[in-house]
């Protein structure tokens, strides 16, 4: 049976073309797919059973979902400041009982973007977004500009179907209607891609941007004859091919979230997109990872008002990242108890970090073995959403979509898990009030 | 003889794939690695495929080296994973975020053996 029109529970381009055969109820191709999208439905070896063990150093024992749930939802119950971490890699529907199991413990919850555009919510916070779809932009960019991302590597279609190759309405000869800039630190395959490649300093986006921005306002005087390692002419030249576009378009990464300057470069690269928007229509958006972690910034946000790191200790939702971040956190040694789910924090954690982590029980809902099995102390093995589990994501740009169920397996689904730890958490916090 | 480089982790089509694999050998082979460019290789004296040692001021890791032309002088990459957060900069400077990119470190041949995701995981308990 090929079951098509199948959505990728991959990466941030959420692919909504891809046709998978499933035979005896198993994936046996994957076709359309990027080779990790196909990887990723095509499956792993995967963990069995619910696993327990005491001594962190230990080996691991089997035992029922019951144990596993009743233990974990003791260990959260008790703790006073527990960490609800991870939450990217499933569907709206599982973040939704996070939030609430993040209430009824008075935790602080927090997704993978801690690691990741985190950054980019705070330079939002401070400027806004001029953005659009995905649609918008493959009909309509005439400049495509990638600045610190790598989609060639990162979102390996998203050239193809969204920004570069894709024909438009407006941009009807696809790769011929657009002219494609890369700002980076080093060559990537994307840059190899592009028709401009500006190699910037690392850690000097920030000036490179004021740079560009004193160019688009017409004080290309006041610029020195290099920034960031960019020649002022070539800067001038770009900011011309910029300020020109009918449509541009900046996609940014980690390239600007994780290096020196982190959320002002956001902040920076909105008013260089902003003050353009004088000359013609621009816009800009994040490069997500995760299929779904745009999902969780908008479940968290309708139930508690804020996209990430919302501390409940209070009774009330309290948010202020670098001091409700899950790092700033662990760093200052204030969790006592960490529950990691559809997130692997143990892999994308600094070691400090981790180290941490080692020091409190870890409880962890994860179909696979990985970094953070090896932290755990309870491991509840769930259903892979979007392969065996339908339910609502939100592509990078925020429009919600239907993940497609391709085939039954007997596990547990991450809510399944999470309605159940809820309920035994009401039931030893009432026994204790 | 060492390199004095700055640091950044990053994604790569392969480091994807094995994402949900992350206890397989094609996890290690995917993200164990130090991409420089040849000449920088050649400074430190050290073939593609041999062991080199990256320091920062927050940790150490042994990983093979590989060539990558498109890293500028002194550029050196990491997929992201947890040989690079070996060397990372957990301090988020007040915004959440740690140090993934742009950390100072240096780079020298090692005889040591890179570590496997248990062994380094091993290290933090």
């Amino acid at each position: 049976m090929i079951i098509k029109d199948v959505l990728c529970p991959f990466c941030g381009c959420l692919c909504d073309d891809l046709a998978v055969e499933v035979e005896d109820n198993k994936v046996v191709d994957v076709k359309h797919a990027c080779k990790i999208g196909a990887s990723k439905i095509k499956g792993h070896d995967r963990i069995k059973a619910p696993m327990m063990r005491d001594d962190k150093n230990g080996e691991f024992r089997e035992v029922s979902y019951d144990e596993a749930i009743n233990e974990s939802a003791k260990i959260l119950a008790n703790s006073k400041r527990p960490l609800l971490y991870g939450w990217a890699s499933g569907v709206c529907e599982m973040m939704k009982k996070g939030v609430l199991l993040n209430e009824e413990v008075g935790g602080i919850i927090d997704n993978t973007a801690s690691v990741c555009h985190g950054p980019s919510a705070l330079g939002v916070h401070e400027k806004g977004l001029p953005t659009g779809t995905l649609g918008q932009f493959s009909n309509r960019a005439d400049v495509v500009v990638f600045w610190g991302c790598n989609p060639v590597q990162a979102h390996p279609r998203h050239m193809s179907r969204y920004s570069v190759f894709a024909k438009g309405f407006f941009a009807n000869k696809g790769r011929r209607s657009r002219k494609v800039v890369v700002f980076d630190v080093r060559k990537t395959d994307t840059a190899n891609l592009a028709d401009d490649y500006i190699q910037v300093n690392p850690g000097e986006d920030y000036m490179v941007l004021s740079a560009l921005r004193a160019i688009v306002a017409d004080k290309a005087d006041v610029v020195p004859e290099t920034v960031g390692g960019v020649p002022k002419e070539k800067l001038v030249e770009v900011a011309e091919v910029m300020k020109g576009a009918k449509f541009g378009i900046v996609y940014f990464g980690m390239g600007l979230t994780q290096s020196r300057g982190k959320y002002k470069n956001i902040d920076n690269a909105v008013s260089l997109i902003t003050e353009l928007n004088a000359h013609g229509k621009h816009s800009i958006i994040p490069m997500r990872g995760h299929y779904n972690v745009t999902g969780f910034g908008q479940v968290c946000a309708w139930e508690t008002g804020f996209v990430n790191a919302v501390d409940m200790s209070r009774g009330i939702p309290y948010y202020n990242p670098g001091e409700t971040c899950s790092n700033d956190l662990l760093m200052r040694e204030e969790i006592d108890a960490a529950f990691v789910i559809a997130g692997d924090a143990g892999a994308h954690f600094p070691a400090q970090s981790i180290a941490r982590m080692g020091k409190v029980p870890v409880i962890q809902v994860d179909p696979f073995h990985n970094p953070t099995t090896e932290m755990a102390n309870i491991v509840i093995p769930t259903k892979v959403s979007g392969v065996e589990l339908e339910g609502t994501a939100y592509r990078m740009d925020a429009v919600s979509l239907r993940m497609r169920k391709l085939v039954d397996v007997d596990f547990p689904s991450d809510e399944e898990v999470l309605d159940k730890i809820i309920a035994k958490v009401r039931e030893i916090k009432g026994a204790s009030s | 003889m060492e390199l004095k480089a700055t640091f950044i982790s990053g994604r790569t089509v392969d480091q994807g794939c094995n994402l949900e694999n992350k206890t397989s050998k094609a996890y290690f082979d995917a993200a164990g690695y130090c991409e420089m460019n040849s000449a920088d290789a050649g400074k430190i004296g050290v073939e593609p495929g041999s062991n080199v040692k990256v320091a920062t001021d927050f940790g150490s890791v042994v990983v093979p080296l590989k060539i990558c032309e498109g890293n500028p002088d002194g550029l050196i990459f990491i997929p992201m994973g947890p040989w690079a957060n070996a060397v990372v900069d957990p301090n988020t400077c007040g915004c959440g975020m740690p140090g993934f990119k742009g950390i100072p470190a240096v780079v020298e041949s090692s005889s040591e053996d890179a570590p496997t995701m248990p062994q380094l995981m091993a290290r933090l308990k």
